[in-house]
């Protein structure tokens, strides 16, 4: 009943957005502010009916409701009841809810703050809105419906695939989709505006909260999923230029140059048909995204739910979609014209610069991952596109990107000083010369990857701290008076500044772990310790615990790694175990000291007969320790794994750090509720500088 | 499903570990080598994993063939030459530079040239353009206002 329910909601939820597809914006084109005003009722009475859905789904999910087929496909009654509860999006049809669901919450939430935009933009924006629901909302009812029941529900369900079963899943996917759909706004904002025709220092001041929210819900995402893969695999790689790690990361790249172009757009009132092209491709990208996880039609390792019938459904919302945005783009675009101009040494041009790079960038690694499909589409042959090939090309980008930075932060608007910047950053130069010649000569990398990446991070991050130096007036002015003027700066330039710290930092653990890594692979019997890279390693015993045993181990602190364990710590698995364990328990010790006791697990699942493994991780600001336990070997000694990852986690905190520089940004006040209405009418409101 | 089992069952079969201790060579130099020729070719029977990372057992036939190559005294190229005579191209994980394939591999820098010409063109266009444009009749009653003020 309650699963009828929910079908029901999702299919007048459908009936809804298509009546706020057509209605508001017929009510704009004509003026007739009744028909406007259907828009923001229409976008709260989606999200209210698709979280009713939502609920019923997650509800049979709960209770175990196995006469649901997508219930009986991916859940089982044993499942540990987070499982139960993530396993609504560890699926293709589910995670499609969660994805209209999340569009929804932003319908409702720019209809919420719609009051302070123009009537006809705001119905605009949500009839937008509202015909991406209906696409998504019509795949899902006729191709990928979570609620078709089974005529025989059977006694129990195959279980959710043991990799998702992980508290990785609580976070990874919301986070993306969050990002991912996010996006959704500044390409229902984009076309809006070429409906209209006009694009003002306004417009951008109202696209742009909503790419930076998006933006860093997507660094978010991302760096959590590079997380799981990086304890959960077994291995610790954190990044594998996978087809579906790329369907993220090129959305990711696009945003961050929106974000960039979008503050031309605003305070200079320049770029602006770029600007609306770069929002009309951060959501096609989402899209196309969508397209290669939800058809399969890339192998990767991620493909746990992959149907080719599908994918033309999706591959048709992506004509239209895209083809559509594009062509209005290109019928209207022209009408934009830029009003402000720029010397070519200026801040502009350093954002423009930014631009180039970001954008190329994410086509380069766009063409990287279809290349497999168009070379067998062209000439027949079967070649593969993989880690080697992304390291080598997409990495001279971020060099650039990185290189470019604190000089572009320096210039100021409309003309600036090259020498002058230049002179400010000599120190920060010479410093950062100084430790990649140091790494250089100390010869310690394996390749010019430290000097260069290390090197790198101190450019950015000085080039950060000098830029604050400079807006500060350090040592001209008195401290107090530098002081007071750090304290005034406006939250966005606080937000850069952080955001750019964090690329740093992640440039920095990046440089590091690549090379710097060691490695370790041999046989151990209980009571043998191994020498890896300065620690030593005893394995203390190995023991086999049934189905059933508690989730918590005594002695074994957290079964989750530590690093980000407080907020896994939040979701911690309790209760029976749902599979097999052989549980080997370590000590590490540091010159004779025991520094902690690690427990490596091997995990069998009988439900979906599928092994995993749970490595150990020691994980600390400048390495983490890394532990998987291996087979049995007929010797009575276990395979065991081992590395020292060194500052490993400046990785994921970078990207954490930039995520908060976004959200400093997001509380300036001139994104505030109110903010455009208070700074009058909405051309030449440029925000003083 | 059937094959969804088989493939279970497979994976119990197989080691939980990539590189097992059994496999390693004895010169540490050599198994360096191995090592990187490892993460440079594609377990084909995975989904985007090299037979360096991937547990299945043609990965690790592919490993022991490799370093059994080495020991043979091949060069590293030769090695992969080896390899991709008996399983083709979709073996290499870094495409090869040739053919089809330039298109990809001149594509970076293409379109970095591209975007960085019209980034250019475009900057001197807007940057000679005439300085902004004339006051409106509503502004310059404006400015005439706060002169006459003033």
């Amino acid at each position: 009943m309650i699963v009828e329910l929910g079908h029901f909601a999702l299919i007048l939820a459908l009936l809804v957005a298509v009546v706020q597809a057509v209605v508001p914006l017929a009510g704009a084109a004509r003026g007739w502010a009744e028909w406007m005003r259907v828009a923001p009722v229409a976008a709260a009475a989606q999200l209210v009916l698709l979280a009713l859905a939502f609920g019923a789904l997650t509800h049979a999910f709960v209770v175990s409701d196995f006469s649901v087929r997508l219930v009986a496909a991916n859940s089982h009654s044993a499942k540990p009841m987070l499982y139960k509860v993530t396993g609504v999006w560890g699926n293709h049809e589910g995670s499609l809810l969660l994805w209209v669901l999340i569009l929804a919450l932003f319908g409702a939430m720019i209809a919420w703050r719609g009051r302070n935009l123009p009537a006809a933009l705001a119905a605009r924006v949500l009839a937008v809105q509202a015909m991406i629901g209906v696409a998504f909302m019509a795949f899902m009812v006729f191709t990928s419906n979570p609620f078709e029941r089974l005529a025989v529900p059977p006694v129990d369900g195959q279980d959710l695939n043991p990799l998702l079963q992980d508290p990785g899943l609580a976070f990874h996917p919301p986070f993306l989709y969050l990002g991912y759909v996010g996006l959704s706004t500044a390409f229902s904002f984009a076309v809006a505006a070429l409906i209209e025709g006009r694009v003002d220092p306004a417009w951008a001041r109202w696209v742009r909260p909503w790419t930076l929210a998006a933006w860093m819900f997507l660094t978010v995402g991302i760096a959590l999923g590079s997380y799981w893969a990086y304890y959960e695999l077994g291995w610790g790689g954190w990044w594998f230029w996978d087809p579906v790690e790329n369907a993220s990361f090129m959305p990711w790249l696009i945003a961050a140059a929106l974000l960039h172009s979008a503050i031309v757009a605003e305070k200079r009132d320049s770029l602006k048909s770029w600007t609306v092209l770069l929002a009309i491709l951060a959501f096609s990208f989402s899209l196309i995204g969508t397209f290669i996880v939800r058809s399969g039609i890339i192998t990767s390792v991620h493909a746990f739910a992959s149907d080719p019938a599908r994918g033309v459904f999706i591959l048709a919302i992506l004509a239209v979609a895209i083809g559509g945005a594009l062509g209005l783009y290109a019928w209207r675009a022209p009408l934009l014209a830029a009003r402000g101009v720029f010397a070519p040494v200026s801040r502009e041009s350093a954002l423009v610069i930014n631009n180039v790079l970001l954008t190329v960038s994410a086509l380069v690694v766009f063409i990287g991952t279809i290349w497999p499909l168009l070379a067998e589409f062209l000439t027949g042959a079967k070649v593969s596109v993989g880690p080697p090939f992304f390291e080598l090309t997409f990495t001279p980008f971020i060099v650039l990107v990185a290189l470019v930075l604190p000089v572009g932060t320096l210039l100021a608007w409309k003309r600036g000083n090259l020498a002058r910047a230049l002179g400010r950053l000599a120190p920060v130069a010479a410093l950062a010369l100084a430790v990649a010649g140091l790494l250089w000569s100390l010869g310690t990398g394996r390749s010019l990857i430290a000097p260069l990446g290390i090197g790198l991070s101190v450019w950015v991050l000085g080039g950060v701290l000098a830029e604050l130096a400079e807006r500060a007036r350090l040592m001209r002015a008195g401290p107090a008076e530098s002081l007071r003027r750090l304290w005034n700066l406006p939250r966005a330039d606080w937000g850069k500044s952080v955001a750019h710290a964090g690329l740093a930092l992640s440039i920095f653990g990046i440089a590091a772990i690549s090379a710097w890594e060691t490695e370790d692979i041999r046989v151990m019997r209980p009571g043998e310790t191994a020498e890896i890279g300065g620690w030593s390693l005893t394995l203390d015993s190995v023991e086999r615990l049934p189905v059933g045993a508690d989730f918590d181990i005594p002695g074994c602190a957290t079964s989750s790694p530590t690093g980000f364990g407080f907020l896994l710590a939040l979701f911690r698995e309790t209760g029976p175990r749902n599979f097999i364990t052989d549980l080997g328990r370590f000590t590490l010790r540091r010159n004779g000291e025991p520094v902690a006791g690690l427990c490596a697990e091997k995990r069998l699942y009988p439900v979906q007969r599928m092994p995993t493994t749970e490595a150990a991780i020691d994980s600390g600001w400048t390495r983490d320790i890394y532990v998987v336990l291996g087979d049995p070997q007929q010797d009575g000694g276990w395979a065991v794994r081992s590395y020292v990852k060194p500052f490993a986690v400046w990785i994921w905190l970078g990207a954490l750090v930039m995520a908060a520089g976004g959200l400093i940004s997001l509380t300036d006040r001139r994104y505030r509720v109110g903010a455009a209405r208070r700074a009058g009418a909405p051309a030449g409101a440029v925000a003083a500088e | 499903m059937m094959r969804a089992a088989v493939l279970a069952f497979a994976l119990l079969a197989g080691p939980a570990l990539a590189v097992q201790p059994d496999e390693m060579l004895g010169d540490p130099a050599l198994e360096a080598r191995a090592r990187a020729i490892s993460r440079e070719l594609r377990c084909l029977v995975c989904r985007n994993e090299s037979i360096d990372d991937s547990s299945a057992d043609l990965a690790r036939d592919l490993r022991l063939l490799v370093r059994e190559r080495l020991l043979q005294g091949d060069s590293d190229r030769e090695v992969i030459d080896y390899i991709v005579a008996r399983y083709g191209d979709f073996v290499l994980l870094r495409p090869r530079m040739g053919g089809a394939n330039l298109v990809l591999w001149l594509a970076a820098p293409a379109l970095l040239l591209a975007g960085g010409a019209v980034a250019v063109l475009w900057l001197r266009r807007q940057g000679s353009r005439a300085p902004a444009t004339p006051l409106s009749a509503e502004e310059r009653a404006r400015l005439e206002r706060i002169l006459k003020d003033g």
